[in-house]
């Protein structure tokens, strides 16, 4: 006999209706996310394509890897793994997560800074600062496109109005500069909301400490070191795995800005083209699986290394 | 104590290259859209010319009108569809205990980190399974995956924060959960519901990869799709100004949007991410 008959009653209907009112979200991501998921991952153990999806045939690990033997001692692997293009758009996709969160990081760092003070116009200031992001990833593209232009561009006319260069540069369309080209994109769209983050941490920090530190007459740079920057710290990390995720996968900028080109094919641009462009159902499946792991595997340790605080028990 | 002239003079400095630097850009692209013909090709850096056939191209004839439309409309239905599932659940997650919960919370969350790319091919299956390939409820369809994960986390960090006692009183009358849902969250809820739905909004409205893979005519397609496939017979024939034009159409509803709802947005954006 429970002690509390009527408690435990009510504790047991309310358990029946969490799991009923859970049921629809639930079965909505089963269909739009874990079934899709796991359709992917067998396609890229096939030999589907665009046409014949339903009579896909088992094939093993050939998208990923397969040694085909020419007779004689001769033979060729083939397969993703062995794909220099696949390698190239790996590497293509780190170096862009890489540079641009890192700069998007210190800009959104002086930002934050810089809005976390009291001055005049503030308002107006972080609402400027928010216009970037406001805007849809593929018109910062093409605005983007049209302002790096190489022979009407307004980008290379300052340029050159500075001095700093003495011919047009082709930004998009020169393999040397297609890939600083995206990353001027990114950085300048995704910068406020970096910002936005790290200013949320920002404003977790007791102003009383500061009155501390400039009655002791500690200098500012020490003050942001030892005192704001370790404060911040979580925001910030949480920030920045959260951009990176985000630039592991980016699409959009580069299919828009800079198509077709080796210096900037991303994994999702590469596993696209695959899927429907070069009729290689399954092989671009293997390449989506792929990219999945690869951002599975970083989000999994993201959460165990922080211990995320998912029951909300400490707040 | 007054900081010395230098700092403030740096300050300020530092500010005006700030708010320079995000606003240009968009600046340019409207100083650009209202020039036609060969003024187009002189780099101008102050507005010269007041010209609105670029908007009238767009507007008229073509189907760039109902692009928008599209856009609205499947914005719209995901937005409503998201919340409306989001409420009950977040409910759930947030004032009820039972096992499994963190467990629950964590595959949602995981969910809002699926890369687009990953579920692709599978979704393209059953988008023609559905029969819904070329048609909008694709899109509908497709954009729960984003938009219903993030609704979910940061309507339940919003649930939890509400103290016990509101719905005490409910339960001991007796109220049953949907009731307490409907009398007692609802009214509270509308600015995060407000904000989140502001979100979603223009998450769905900015989304690229699934419209332009799952919509193969013209008059189907959204407008971030439209705007990217707008272009001339050679790279030397490219409408630079009808493209920005539409670029100033879209844009516009959105910062204003933006700039209306700043805070809430702020808010809104730093809930789903720094309560973790």
């Amino acid at each position: 006999m429970s002690a509390n008959p009527v408690k435990s009653r009510l504790s047991r209907n309310r358990t029946r209706s969490a799991w009923l009112f859970l049921l629809p979200m639930l079965v909505t991501l089963f269909v739009v996310a874990a079934w899709p998921l796991g359709r992917t991952v067998w396609f890229s153990f096939t030999d589907a394509s665009l046409d014949m999806m339903s009579e896909a045939r088992w094939v093993g690990i050939r998208n990923y890897l397969e040694y085909v033997d020419f007779g004689g001692g001769e033979g060729q692997y083939y397969g993703l793994l062995a794909d220099a293009r696949w390698w190239r758009s790996v590497w293509n996709t780190v170096l862009f997560a890489v540079v641009s969160v890192s700069f998007e990081t210190v800009f959104g760092l002086i930002i934050a800074l810089v809005l976390n003070q009291q001055f005049r116009g503030r308002g107006l200031v972080r609402a400027a600062v928010l216009i970037p992001w406001a805007i849809p990833t593929i018109v910062s593209a093409r605005m983007w496109a049209w302002m790096l232009h190489d022979q009407f561009g307004i980008i290379n006319d300052m340029l050159q109005g500075l001095g700093l260069i003495a011919e047009p540069i082709a930004w998009t369309a020169s393999p040397d500069t297609a890939m600083i080209a995206v990353l001027i994109v990114d950085i300048w769209k995704t910068t406020p909301f970096m910002a936005l983050l790290i200013l949320a941490g920002l404003q977790m920090v007791p102003g009383d400490i500061y009155e501390a530190a400039k009655l002791d007459g500690i200098p500012a740079w020490r003050v942001f070191r030892k005192v704001t920057l370790p404060l911040i710290m979580p925001a910030v990390l949480v920030a920045v795995v959260f951009r990176a995720l985000d630039a592991l996968r980016v699409f959009d900028i580069v299919y828009v800005l800079t198509p077709n080109t080796d210096a900037t094919r991303t994994m999702s641009v590469y596993a696209r083209e695959n899927l429907f462009d070069y009729d290689q159902f399954a092989y671009g499946s293997a390449a989506s699986t792929l990219l999945f792991l690869i951002i599975a595997l970083i989000t999994i340790t993201f959460i165990m290394a922080t211990r995320m605080d998912l029951e909300g028990k400490r707040s | 104590m007054k900081p010395p002239v230098w700092q403030t003079v740096g300050f300020y400095a530092l500010v005006a290259i700030i708010v320079l630097q995000a606003v240009f850009p968009f600046y340019y692209a409207i100083l650009t859209s209202l020039e036609d013909g060969q003024a187009l090709f002189e780099v101008n850096y102050l507005p010269k010319a007041l010209d609105l056939a670029n908007y009238r191209a767009m507007l008229t004839g073509g189907v760039f009108g109902k692009q928008i439309l599209n856009s609205v409309f499947v914005a719209t239905v995901v937005v409503i569809l998201s919340l409306c599932l989001a409420v009950t659940a977040a409910f759930a997650l947030s004032r009820i205990r039972f096992r499994g919960r963190g467990l629950l919370l964590l595959t949602v969350l995981s969910v809002s980190m699926f890369p687009q790319i990953a579920v692709l091919s599978g979704l393209f299956e059953v988008i023609r399974f559905l029969g819904l390939f070329n048609s909008l409820w694709s899109l509908v369809f497709s954009y729960m995956i984003f938009t219903l994960p993030f609704t979910v986390w940061v309507l339940t960090t919003f649930m939890r924060n509400l103290p016990v006692e509101i719905e005490e009183a409910a339960i001991m009358d007796g109220a049953s959960s949907l009731t307490i849902i409907r009398r007692v969250f609802l009214p509270l809820m509308w600015p995060a519901m407000v904000t989140t739905g502001l979100l979603a909004f223009i998450h769905a409205w900015n989304e690229f990869l699934f419209a332009l893979t799952f919509m193969s005519t013209d008059s189907q397609r959204t407008v971030p799709v439209a705007i990217a496939l707008i272009s001339g017979r050679s790279e030397f024939e490219i409408p630079w100004g009808n493209i920005m034009a539409a670029s100033v159409i879209v844009t516009l509803p959105l910062v204003a949007l933006v700039l209306v709802f700043q805070r809430k947005i702020v808010s809104g954006l730093t809930a789903g991410a720094v309560k973790g």
